[in-house]
């Protein structure tokens, strides 16, 4: 299968290949994999941030901003699974339905159970799917807690991080590497009174960091009243710009292939490595009350010595 | 009972503590004494309504019980009929000075369908109309908006315009007969409706009286008929208990309901809880536009439900007096006796009904409806057996209505006052509802930074704290049921297999749509459109001022503009509510 | 292969009753099974495009406002004409036996009443999903 950017778009198609890809299947892999040298058109954008801080309105307010300029946006918004049943509420469409049935923008819901992979890879990998399907901007929409997410934010050009004024401190609140990983810090709701002590604090907190070239702006909105969208439009520009400009674009992206091969490999490696013979050997040794130094070394040389050989067999 | 700290075998060494305790009993039952003295002086005082008092073996019935010595904080905790915290009742005679109004709630199709219906009803013994609106109604939509198409008289009566009010009120006098509008959105307009047709009439506004329900705190939390966003919706609440403060004073403004609350799938102490918060935050509200809490106060009405938990109903009523009373006079400092007097409308639990043999829903409303008299309500709707099957049919509501009138005449419990005041079982129950409803007050004042009920209510809605715990309640119930820890008879145990439902089923054809478009299409054309507009610009104005804008709105209801031109002009100025979903 | 069901429950029309659709909601996810919930007042319109969009295995409506004779055949429609042939649409609500069975006629799929054990449901989904679908459900 390979693809070509003349045949028009097939949304049926595009929503069956998304699934196809979140459960690994090895064709749409290889196609991504065969068009590698047309991927990196669109610009992938990742907005992430604390429960109930307003990802969804302000989602939905970029990509009607976005359409107005006539681009094609694509959006990934992913909720957490269920971890007794493995199924998963997804209810980020609620506020992005105002979107209408423009055909212009593919909305996907995903559950952020272990798929095939993990989940950073293969919200890599739909937004590669987009990219190869023409849509302009992608948006990455994840609840910034725990370290998919964070990864998640990391498959972006440029990472949002959307946080809301609490009467609390607002920097306790943000979640560890929330702080970090911030090209953009939206401070949304900025109707409530806590609003500029806590748009104050930020900034203290990020004047207190080096950040090399480019020093995160503070936008402040009001997302369900589109307030603020314009500006943040306008530094998400800026930053992408920036971003070309200085080489960093590329960078990033190579930064990023480098993550994922090295996350390929080591899955592939660790696929080979424990296959149901060693895993069998390995029990055994245990229950043979065997020292684990030489256990680890036994199973260790059994795995290079397969290399030499080239007969080991994927036998799980 | 739990509270006995004296040892009875070392009774010649009291300590002090005991000793002042005895005292003060004393002058408890000095109070007590005097308490009883006025209630009895008030019961002299009241109109009877002439009852027959006896029972069916013709023995006198007791107008109240009474304990033979108070037990401890009687005074407090449930005191006498008619007496603050108003435990056992708003009056010292309650049933025997006059029967809770009987109000079925009712609507369908066309404004002149249901107008048939409204007389008939009135013929049967009915005291009080009901008007029930269809969705779109409900929506601030008109019958000829495209989001209407096949809602239009499903669920209720259409009306989109004075001209269908003027038809649906036609021969009934509304300076006579109270009437209920069951209208949260857009209620402002429909009461201009309501009161520019009256007044056509010759009937002044200020002989009006009946009851809006123009809770839309309780949409947000629950029924989700909401439009504006949050503030902009409660300032339009404030704007009508203003007016009816000013110039309706036969008029309960609102009506603070649980009943959607608890069909939602919320607990007891959540409908009670929330409720009375809603209320609250309403009344800190209307404090913050400079009116004065016993000017409006004494018209504020509220509206629950009685589920099928028969004892839980009935402490839930009697607490909900209590709470209220206390937190109206020791919180907001009302001075008036009625401005601390909860008065309630109640209807039975529409979501306790099967559609499995249905006939099994007349008793089950029979018991809730006999809850919610031994609960002490002021007026009462009774569901109809074939509610969870389609729009109740003429039958099924006469037998709910007989239900009502057979409690009321036969079984006797209209004639005391408060039965269950005393029972050990009941008074425990009540206490520890009302414990559960203080804990939610805490918890909703907490996340508005303990500023009071309405922040507190207010970012109780947009964190959806509310709608969390009322989906959680539900689906907890639901599990109940699935795994058959809960028994519903013929649901999920005494089903029959066989079961053929011979129900006749009322229904509404798309004739009513039909109509009403034609009727709007003809008045659309034939009215001045020119001051339509003028009207128009003038609402648009008052919202953007922030004025009052019942005055505008009912110069648009003269001027017969309709409902959903009206909510555009304001929807233009305050935008329109989107709820994130939360299980 | 194997796959989660992914069901998508929309309110279609102005009803804003949503118990049942959030408690089935609830019930689905806990069920294993993916669920897209779009949120009250939808169109047919959005419900499709949404269904489209998000590759569901089922669209399920609940509807308690009478409106179901309109709102269901809507649905439907527009499933048949952007290509959602394989696609089940089933729901709840009030709708008397008759309207149901009228329903059924025009493909829609079974429709579940006031009462209804939610597990019942569930299993008529994956029953359908196992005859329809290729892949193994997990």
């Amino acid at each position: 299968m390979s693809f070509t950017s003349n045949v028009p778009f097939d949304v049926l198609q595009f929503a069956k290949t998304l699934t196809k890809l979140e459960y690994g299947d090895p064709t749409v892999l290889d196609m991504i994999n065969q068009n590698y040298q047309n991927l990196g058109r669109a610009y992938r954008i990742g907005v992430t941030g604390p429960p109930g801080a307003g990802k969804s309105s302000l989602v939905t307010m970029m990509a009607k901003h976005y359409r107005e300029e006539g681009v094609r946006v694509g959006i990934i918004a992913v909720d957490p699974s269920s971890p007794f049943s493995g199924g998963a509420l997804l209810g980020d469409r609620i506020r992005m339905q105002q979107l209408g049935a423009d055909e212009n923008i593919f909305i996907r819901s995903m559950a952020s159970r272990g798929a095939m992979g993990g989940l950073a890879e293969y919200a890599d990998a739909a937004a590669d799917l987009f990219d190869l399907y023409g849509f302009d901007v992608i948006l990455l929409e994840t609840v910034g807690v725990g370290q998919s997410e964070l990864e998640i934010a990391q498959c972006a050009d440029t990472t949002v991080v959307v946080i809301v004024p609490q009467s609390g401190d607002v920097i306790q609140g943000m979640k560890a590497g929330l702080m970090e990983i911030g090209d953009l810090f939206v401070m949304n709701k900025s109707d409530d009174p806590f609003s500029e002590k806590a748009t104050q604090q930020l900034k203290s907190a990020i004047h207190l960091k080096e950040w090399g070239e480019w020093t995160p702006p503070i936008i402040n909105t009001v997302a369900t009243e589109n307030r603020g969208i314009d500006r943040l439009i306008h530094q998400l520009n800026a930053h992408h710009s920036f971003l070309i400009q200085t080489g960093a674009l590329e960078q990033r992206r190579q930064q990023r292939l480098v993550r994922r091969i090295k996350q390929m490999v080591t899955e592939k490696v660790e696929r080979e490595l424990w296959n149901k013979t060693r895993e069998i050997k390995l029990l055994q040794a245990i229950q043979e009350r065997r020292q684990p130094q030489h256990i680890l070394e036994e199973i260790y040389q059994d795995f290079r010595g397969s290399f030499y050989v080239g007969n080991e067999s994927e036998s799980n | 009972m739990s509270e006995m700290k004296v040892n009875p075998i070392d009774s010649s060494a009291v300590p002090q503590s005991i000793r002042d305790e005895d005292q003060n009993h004393l002058h408890e039952i000095e109070k007590y004494q005097k308490a009883k003295q006025k209630w009895e002086d008030d019961l002299k005082k009241s109109k009877d309504r002439g009852g027959y008092y006896y029972s069916v073996s013709s023995s006198p019935i007791d107008i109240l019980g009474l304990p033979e010595t108070p037990p401890k904080h009687f005074l407090e905790k449930i005191g006498f009929p008619g007496q603050y915290p108003y435990t056992r009742g708003i009056h010292p005679n309650m049933y025997r000075g006059k029967l809770w109004t009987m109000r079925q709630f009712s609507g369908f199709g066309t404004p002149e369908e249901t107008n048939e219906r409204y007389h008939y009803l009135l013929q049967n013994g009915q005291t009080g109309l009901s008007v029930a609106f269809d969705l779109p109604t409900l929506m601030g939509r008109d019958s000829d908006d495209p989001w209407s198409t096949g809602e239009v008289g499903k669920c209720g009566v259409a009306v989109s315009s004075l001209r269908d009010m003027e038809v649906l009120m036609h021969g009934i006098d509304q300076g006579n007969v109270t009437t209920s509008m069951t209208i949260n959105s857009p209620s402002f307009i429909l009461w201009a409706f309501y009161i520019a047709a009256g007044e056509k009439k010759g009937t002044h506004r200020s002989q009006m009286g009946g009851t809006l329900q123009n809770d839309i705190l309780k949409e947000f939390i629950a029924q989700k008929e909401f439009i504006f966003p949050v503030r902009p919706s409660i300032k339009l609440v404030v704007d009508t208990i203003e007016f009816a403060t000013k110039e309706m004073p036969k008029w309960n403004s609102i009506s603070i309901s649980g009943y959607h609350i608890r069909e939602a799938g919320s607990t007891a102490a959540q409908e009670l809880a929330f409720t009375l918060a809603d209320g609250f935050a309403y009344i800190e509200a209307a404090l913050d536009r400079g009116l004065d809490i016993d000017d409006f106060a004494p018209r504020l009405s509220h509206f629950f439900n009685s589920h099928i938990d028969f004892f839980e109903e009935i402490a839930k009523f009697r607490a909900a007096r209590r709470i209220y009373a206390r937190i109206m006079r020791e919180e907001y400092h009302a001075k008036k006796e009625r401005s601390w007097m909860l008065r309630f409308h109640t209807q039975t639990a529409g979501c306790s009904l099967t559609a499995q043999q249905p006939e099994n829903n007349i008793v089950r409303t029979a018991f809730e409806a006999l809850a919610a008299v031994l609960g002490g309500t002021q007026s009462l709707h009774t569901n109809s057996m074939d509610e969870t099957l389609a729009l109740p049919s003429e039958k099924a509501v006469t037998i709910a209505l007989r239900t009502q009138q057979i409690i009321a005449h036969e079984i006797g419990v209209a004639h005391t006052i408060d039965p269950l005041g005393g029972s050990w079982y009941v008074e425990q129950l009540t206490d520890k509802i009302e414990a559960e409803a203080y804990e939610y007050f805490r918890k909703i004042k907490e996340l508005g930074g303990n500023r009071g009920f309405l922040p507190g209510v207010i970012a109780g809605i947009e964190s959806g704290f509310f709608q969390r715990e009322i989906a959680q309640a539900a689906y907890l119930h639901q599990q109940e049921l699935d795994r058959k820890d809960r028994i519903i008879v013929g649901v999920n145990d005494y089903v029959d297999p066989d079961e053929k439902i011979d129900i006749p089923i009322l229904k509404i054809t798309e004739e009513a749509e039909l109509r009403q478009k034609e009727i709007l299409k003809k008045l659309r054309s034939e009215r001045d459109n020119r001051k339509v507009e003028q009207c128009l610009a003038q609402l648009k104005e008052s919202c953007e001022n922030n004025t009052n804008v019942m005055y505008p709105v009912l110069e648009c209801a003269h001027a017969m503009v309709t409902l959903g031109e009206m909510m555009n002009v304001m929807k233009s100025v305050y935008g329109e509510y989107i709820e994130d979903s939360v299980f | 292969m194997e796959r989660k069901i992914r069901i998508l429950i929309a309110k279609p029309g102005l009803d804003g009753h949503d118990r049942g659709a959030k408690v089935m909601a609830a019930a689905c996810r806990d069920a294993g099974m993916e669920v897209i919930y779009t949120g009250l007042r939808q169109t047919p319109e959005m419900i499709v495009n949404a269904a489209i969009q998000e590759d569901v295995d089922i669209v399920a409506l609940s509807i308690l406002s009478g409106a179901h004779m309109t709102l269901f055949p809507a649905v439907l429609k527009l499933m048949k004409e952007k290509g959602l042939n394989d696609v089940l649409l089933t729901g709840g609500g009030i709708i008397p036996e008759e309207d149901m069975k009228a329903l059924e006629a025009l493909g829609v799929g079974k429709l579940f009443g006031p009462g209804t054990n939610t597990q019942e449901a569930i299993e008529y989904m994956k029953n359908w999903v196992s005859k329809h679908r290729t892949y193994k459900v997990v």
